[in-house]
């Protein structure tokens, strides 16, 4: 029988190098799924952060002979509500920067070209 | 209860949704509601900073609830400086943007403007670990709004990258503030104090993962080599009135490392023993010469700009890595001029990009006020480069004071002398080639002669010269700046008083 515990943490663990890996690629897609791999490990993490329990419920009810600890799971619901905001917010550019350059690569090109051979002077206002 | 100290926080949150609601398509009557929210911002800090200067901490519960268990806004002399910074920075930074006309440039300027501030404001007052989390993501997501401000390929795809490294930021620091709960069961910074004091040794190692996750996250946000990768990209191909107001966001990184590691991470506490000492130091020492050297490499006006305000968060870190109570004086002296400083060096490269058209450091035709923005940028690279007579030199030496005993003082002393000459030699070379050499008379006229012979607006270069009459009273006020910087170092040091304040000892 697999432990609860072993499974949350190869869990988190999976979705982390998941999103670790996928955030590291080229493509602005890979890299908004990577995002959300990380924020799925980040919100079962600190889920766990309230010890794992079973049968505990978080609010009061009668049939319940212990609790478990709410506070951790407000934090998650709030950590899911910002990051569903920052991943709109962050699809939103990386298409905004598609539809711009007709290219949805990640990295910059030649950052800091010397004056003569320079490809995006009017890229500045 | 004393509610001054929400208002930096509810005035713009209530002023954002009327400007986006209200006047979406009147540029003026945003302008006019945005630019007196940000003066009635510098009239609330003042009252703050009057309330604080005498050394009481004021609490503020959320809601009516104790801490820990609801949240609580603390007003303490850092905080109510922090505030004061950031308002006077963000009226400067707002009148520059209105007067260059940056603000029509794209959609709802003013409304990002104003959520930006409710976030910084916020970071700087709250006193609960997850609601500073909650306020980092505000501040974020309106930085995201303004970074791309006006798009273009170059600045969306900057922006991206600028979006993408803050979002992995963020999401460090719930997995820090996870582990933080785990161990100790609070989130209230003074609670996490005093159960952080009393842990049991088995327990220790977890915490200092905790506490060196927070201090990388911060140290993102504060831009310390090796996470300072993103600035110089998102710094220089940000909008110049932006990238001004950004220099108050690396100082939030700052902020939050000394309110931690002062009030939860003290200098006693055996759990992060040699976490500031050995790392930070080192690294701070490091992103000044890496701040210095791109300064003297940069071929981009916004480049350059960036890079030094990287080598400004070195010296800082310095100081605050030194970890005693006269060195956090002197950062607290060098934070407020580092932030001035390098808010007017972005504002100084703006008025070059406007008239140049571009930002490349070559010679080309002699700017319209070629005089006068020629000395706004002396005054900004000595002041940014630590030279006399400006507030940069007292900093330095300040700095160098503090840490003369401190365990690698050899190479905070010759890493900050060595890289300031470096600075010094970067921003000659990039204000020679673009101010002195255009009189060579070789060089082609000056084009579109009939444009800018009609008046330049005035309010740009009014701004740049408020953060220089900042500079000027840091530098003539330095007496009583530090008087004041020491009494906040010294309060920061004796964090039992603001824990008591906060938990109200016995009535928890």
């Amino acid at each position: 029988m697999i432990e609860l515990e072993l499974l949350f943490a190869s869990a988190v663990g999976v979705l982390t190098a998941a999103g670790i890996y996928l955030v590291l690629q080229q493509r602005t897609f890979p890299v908004i799924l990577g995002l959300s791999f990380l924020s799925y490990a980040v919100n079962v993490f600190l889920f766990a952060s309230g010890r794992l329990v079973q049968n505990e419920p978080p609010i009061l009810t009668k049939y319940a002979e212990s609790y478990t600890d709410p506070l951790p799971q407000a934090l998650v619901l709030t950590a899911i509500v910002i990051s569903f905001g920052m991943t709109a917010v962050v699809v939103m550019i990386a298409l905004s920067a598609w539809l711009s350059a007709r290219d949805d690569r990640v990295d910059m090109e030649n950052e800091d070209p010397p004056a003569e051979e320079d490809s995006d002077a009017e890229a500045q206002s | 209860m004393n509610h001054w100290i929400i208002a930096p926080v509810v005035l713009p949150a209530v002023l954002a949704p009327l400007i986006i609601m209200v006047m979406r398509f009147h540029l003026d009557l945003q302008r006019i509601f945005s630019i007196a929210g940000t003066v009635a911002l510098v009239i609330i800090s003042l009252v703050l900073m009057s309330q604080a200067a005498g050394g009481t901490i004021h609490v503020y519960e959320l809601g009516d609830w104790p801490a820990p268990f609801g949240i609580v806004l603390v007003l303490d002399r850092l905080s109510a400086l922090m505030c004061l910074l950031t308002a006077v920075l963000a009226l400067v930074v707002l009148l520059h943007a209105v007067g260059s006309g940056w603000d029509e440039r794209g959609w709802h300027f003013h409304a990002l403007f104003q959520f930006q501030l409710m976030g910084v404001m916020g970071a700087f007052l709250t006193g609960d670990a997850f609601n500073l989390f909650v306020f980092f993501e505000v501040l974020l997501i309106a930085s995201y709004g303004l970074m791309i401000h006006s798009g273009g390929p170059v600045r969306l795809r900057a922006g991206l990258q600028y979006v993408i490294y803050n979002l992995l930021g963020s999401t460090l620091f719930l997995f820090a503030l996870g582990t933080l709960y785990a161990v100790t069961g609070t989130l209230n910074m003074a609670d996490l104090a005093v159960r952080v004091a009393e842990l049991p040794d088995d327990q220790s190692a977890l915490l200092r993962v905790g506490a060196v996750l927070l201090l990388l996250v911060f140290c993102v946000k504060a831009a310390v080599l090796p996470l300072h990768f993103w600035l110089p990209s998102a710094y220089s191909n940000a909008p110049a009135p932006v990238a001004a107001l950004f220099a108050i966001m690396t100082k939030v990184g700052a902020y939050s490392i000394i309110r931690m590691y002062t009030l939860v991470f003290g200098p006693d506490l055996a759990v992060t023993d040699g976490l500031i000492g050995t790392w930070l130091m080192p690294a701070a020492i490091l992103t000044l010469a890496v701040g210095c050297i791109g300064v003297l490499g940069s071929r981009r006006i916004g480049r350059l700009a960036a890079f030094a305000a990287i080598g400004s968060m070195g010296t800082l870190l310095i100081a605050i890595s030194a970890f005693t109570a006269e060195a956090m004086g002197a950062a607290i002296y060098y934070m407020v001029h580092s932030t001035l400083a390098a808010a007017m060096l972005f504002l100084v490269a703006d008025l070059v990009i406007e008239r140049r058209g571009n930002d490349h450091i070559a010679c080309d035709f002699r700017l319209p006020q070629n005089g006068l923005i020629a000395s706004l940028y002396f005054t900004a690279a000595i002041a940014m480069a630590g030279m006399p007579p400006l507030s940069g030199f007292l900093g330095k030496l300040l700095v160098l004071d503090a840490t003369r005993d401190a365990a690698m003082w050899v190479w905070i002393w010759a890493g900050i002398l060595i890289m300031s000459l470096v600075m010094i030699v970067g921003l000659a070379r990039a204000g020679s080639t673009l101010f002195w050499k255009p009189f060579d008379p070789s060089l082609s006229a000056p084009q579109e002669n009939g444009e800018d012979s009609a008046a330049a607006p005035a309010l740009p270069f009014v701004a740049t010269g408020s953060l220089l009459a900042g500079l000027v009273a840091l530098t003539v006020l330095a007496g009583p700046s530090m008087r004041f910087a020491d009494a906040t170092a010294a309060q920061l040091f004796d964090p039992q008083n603001y824990i008591s304040a906060v938990l109200k000892e016995g009535t928890e």
